[in-house]
This record gives structure tokens, C-alpha cells and sequence, in this order.
């Protein structure tokens, strides 16, 4: 079970997310993929339609950002921590 | 004759409403978001914003109440195994006469650029033109969205890239506009609806040219004949043109205007020729907007820029041109525009006229409505985000 947390940006599209929930997954895709059947919609705002992880998003297990960016493939521990947050970009 | 006008702009959506006091602007909705483009649905009302969003990526927006409330929808995607073919950019050293073997890229939605309403024995329909170059088409009113495949897999793409390997050469160039994403791919940025048959459809394809169809989308055929394309070293190549903004007259349809990088051009015969109408001697020659008068087909309006290596007011003076004769002659209007100092430049989807009324909207934030065909305008706001689309509602 991985615990994640969010931008509070998101919130602004989904407010029923939690500060944190708790995902069952073994890697960031299986995690992102419990998020998108809780929250609909939720996936397409840090991945792209191949799935690759938005250029201006980031996903850290607990303070390392994550290798693969392509798959999502990165394993993941019980409780470890999960982060999507934004890139700082804009203008 | 409309009461009302959307503004896409870089910082949200803008409804301006005409009241007794003027044209006054609603609080602005999707504060913050890159607006690529707003317009609403004639057929049930709905309005429609295509989200531009640096972060979370390219969403639409519809409201079914008049702008109250905004429900944002991400069904519109790529599908699985939608591929292209890399367009490669000369590098400096490389070697020009070295094979480039051919690069693939899985697509992903960069952009929705432009959206097209049905005809009004279509409800549901709604047409979506994209970066990276996919026409996306709903029937349901936008709840869900299909990519066609016919244009997605034409020959002058490289086929069918579901199915394998290319079989053709790309010939789909990019966008300067794809730049901001880091990619170089196509962008459909004009969809023409013909009133007569919805069986017929055109495109304006940054950087392709004019593609049609006259069977529903099944099959599409260049549309380019009498193009120049002054920067290629054929200008009359089948493809490659930059149209920067294509429309059609609804009361006479065989009528087509085109602002190009290349020019202005106009076709007679719904886009079979095409023929460039451009009077460099009065500046009319390079700029992205262009829109048509509701009934008359000789009747357009442009906003000129400079150049294409400049891209601004020419001569420090804001105008519009205006043709009544088809592109014959061109009327430069300035009657209430800032003369001296004016840097502005009008984006594609930023100009538009209906009956009497025309109103375009500048990257400095100005927006200016004209009330008699263009011959005088009044600024309806000018510390406003820079200006993406205008589209009178």
C-alpha cells in the first residue's frame, strides 16, 4: 500500500482527493491506474494518451523522482511514499 | 446580428455581453488556463473552451448553462498505436546527403486548436482539429471522440502506421506553432463545414496545406491548386503550404478565403483553385486571421502584419483591410485604432464578422469591435491576457 499525495493544483479539478491515500500497487503505473478508477479522469493529467509521464509533471517515491518516465515502470515498497506534483514552469 | 463574443486568451475565458453601456466583460472563467480556443454550439447552445493547460495537458471544457458551471472532459485522445513519422530538422553540421532512416513517435494530444459545429441535421456532431495533425470527431455532443483514421493514415503521411511500417513519405510538415511542446508535427487549425452537404468538409493543415473531403471523411484529396508557396523549392508542390487560416462564406460556400504565410488567397469553386488576391503596395500580404462576410463572398476582412520575420502592426499603425471585390482591391480601416506605437499581432482564430459587427482581439491584449463592417472601432478592453480566439456567440 503506498501512501500518495497530491499538488494541491489538482485539487482544483478534483476536490474529492484525499491529502493522502492510501494505493495498493507494486509499481507507479499499477498505483496511477487504482487512482484513475477512484478519481476518472485523474490519469490523463499526469500521463499523455501513450502514457508517458507529462513533461511538466513530476512523480517522486519518497525523495527520489522516479527513472521511468516512459512506463511508469518504478517499483514501490509497502508504504512508501508517493508524490505527483508540478513542475515549477509557466509564465 | 450577435449581443455577445467569447475570448480565448492566455489567462482564461472572457464572455463580453453588449449592454446599454457597451460591451462589458463576465468574470473571467478558467482563471489561470491557457485558452486555445472558445466558441459556443449554434445548434443547442453549449459553450465550448479548448484548455490549453501547460501542466496537466490539453482538456475541453463545455458549459450547458450559459457559463454558470464548466464541466471539463479528457475522453478526447489518441487512440493506442496512433504513430507518426518524425519530420527531422536539419541540423547544422549534419550531412544533407546522409539517409535519415525513419523515426516513429506515438501520439499524444499536444493541442486542440480549433472545433466545428455539425450542420443542423447533425446534432451531436462536433469536429475537433489538433496538434499533432488528427481531426477528431464526437457525435454524441463530446462525451466521446474518434480519431479519423483516412486522414490520420493518408498516403502523404506514410500510411497506415496502425497496421505497420510505413509505406509512403511523410510530407506533413510541422508547425512553428508545435514549437511551444517541444515537437515539430502538423496542427489543423481550420475546419470548413460546407452549409450545402455535410458529406463535404475542408481543412486548413499548418504545415500541409487545404484537405477535403466530399464523403463524410472516408477519403481526402489535396486542395491546393494555385497555392504558392514561396519559401519551398517548388512553390506548386502537391503539399507543404502554410495556410495560416481558411474560411468559407455560408451564403455563397463555393466562396473560400485563405490568409497564408504566403499571401492571401481566394478560390470560386469551394477549393478546387485557388487564386492570390495579396496587394503587397498596400500591405495586405502576410498576417494569420481572415474572415468572411456572412452572405456577400466578395467580402473578407484581414488584420496585415508586417512580415513574416517581424509579425507585427505594420509600421507601428493597428489595421484591418477590407475587400467588397472578391481581393480585387483591399480598403486599409483605421478609423479608431491606434496609430503610432501599436506592436499588436491578431492570431488566427482571433478575428471574426458577423452581419454587421467585426471583432478581433491582439497578443497585447486589445480588443476592438467595429459596429459598421470595419469602417470605425471602439476598444472594448486593452489590459486583457494576450488574445487566442474571438468568436461571436
Amino acid at each position: 500500500m503506498a501512501r500518495v499525495s497530491f499538488t494541491s493544483h489538482l485539487k482544483r479539478f478534483f476536490p474529492d482527493l484525499a491529502e493522502e491515500e492510501q494505493v495498493p500497487g507494486a509499481t507507479v503505473r499499477e498505483v496511477l491506474d487504482e487512482l484513475e478508477r477512484r478519481h476518472r479522469g485523474l490519469a490523463s493529467y499526469v500521463v499523455d494518451d501513450a502514457g508517458r509521464l507529462r513533461r511538466h509533471v513530476n512523480i517522486f517515491v519518497g525523495e527520489e523522482p522516479i527513472r521511468d518516465r516512459e512506463k511508469l515502470s518504478d517499483a514501490l515498497a509497502p508504504g512508501d511514499r508517493v508524490f505527483i506534483l508540478q513542475a515549477l514552469s509557466g509564465g | 446580428m450577435s449581443d455577445q463574443i467569447l475570448l480565448g486568451t492566455r489567462k482564461g475565458t472572457l464572455i463580453l455581453d453588449r449592454t446599454s453601456a457597451g460591451w462589458k466583460p463576465r468574470p473571467i472563467a478558467h482563471a489561470g488556463m491557457s485558452i486555445s480556443y472558445a466558441a459556443r454550439d449554434p445548434r443547442d447552445g453549449t459553450l465550448w473552451v479548448a484548455m490549453d493547460h501547460a501542466h496537466w495537458g490539453p482538456k475541453l471544457s463545455r458549459s450547458k448553462d450559459d457559463g454558470v458551471t464548466w464541466e471539463h472532459l479528457s475522453q478526447l485522445a489518441y487512440p493506442k498505436g496512433a504513430r507518426f513519422v518524425e519530420q527531422h530538422l536539419p541540423t547544422p553540421g549534419g550531412d544533407p546527403s546522409a539517409e535519415s532512416p525513419t523515426r516513429y513517435k506515438d501520439a499524444s494530444l499536444l493541442k486542440v486548436w480549433v472545433l466545428a459545429f455539425g450542420g443542423k441535421g447533425q446534432p451531436g456532431t462536433i469536429h475537433a482539429g489538433t496538434l499533432p495533425g488528427g481531426l477528431f470527431t464526437s457525435h454524441d455532443g463530446g462525451d466521446t471522440w474518434e480519431l479519423n483514421r483516412p486522414l490520420w493514415n493518408h498516403p502523404s503521411r506514410g500510411g497506415d502506421l496502425f497496421a505497420g511500417e510505413a509505406t509512403s513519405r511523410n510530407d506533413w510538415a510541422g508547425t512553428p506553432a508545435a514549437m511551444a511542446y517541444g515537437e515539430f508535427v502538423p496542427g489543423i487549425h481550420s475546419i470548413v463545414l460546407d452549409p450545402r452537404d455535410p458529406d463535404r468538409m475542408l481543412l486548413g493543415v499548418s504545415s500541409a496545406g487545404v484537405v477535403g473531403t466530399t464523403d463524410g471523411g472516408k477519403t481526402w484529396q489535396p486542395m491546393n491548386e494555385g497555392m504558392r508557396n514561396d519559401y519551398m523549392p517548388n512553390p506548386e508542390a502537391e503539399w507543404g503550404h502554410d495556410p495560416h487560416f481558411v474560411t468559407q462564406c455560408p451564403g455563397a460556400p463555393d466562396r473560400l478565403w485563405q490568409q497564408n504565410h504566403c499571401g492571401v488567397f481566394t478560390s470560386e469553386d469551394c477549393g478546387k483553385t485557388w487564386k492570390r488576391v495579396s496587394h503587397p503596395d498596400v500591405a495586405v500580404h502576410f498576417g494569420f486571421p481572415i474572415a468572411a462576410d456572412d452572405t456577400d463572398g466578395r467580402t473578407a476582412w484581414v488584420v496585415p502584419a508586417v512580415s513574416d520575420d517581424q509579425r507585427m502592426a505594420v509600421k507601428g499603425g493597428l489595421f484591418v483591410a477590407r475587400t467588397r471585390d472578391g481581393g480585387e482591391s483591399w480598403e486599409a480601416l483605421r478609423e479608431g485604432l491606434p496609430q503610432e506605437n501599436a506592436y499588436d499581432v491578431v492570431y488566427r482564430h482571433a478575428l471574426d464578422a458577423r452581419g454587421e459587427r467585426v471583432c478581433f482581439g491582439s497578443t497585447t491584449g486589445n480588443v476592438y469591435v467595429s459596429e459598421d463592417r470595419g469602417d470605425s472601432w471602439r476598444c472594448v478592453g486593452n489590459n486583457l491576457p494576450p488574445i487566442h480566439s474571438v468568436r461571436f456567440s
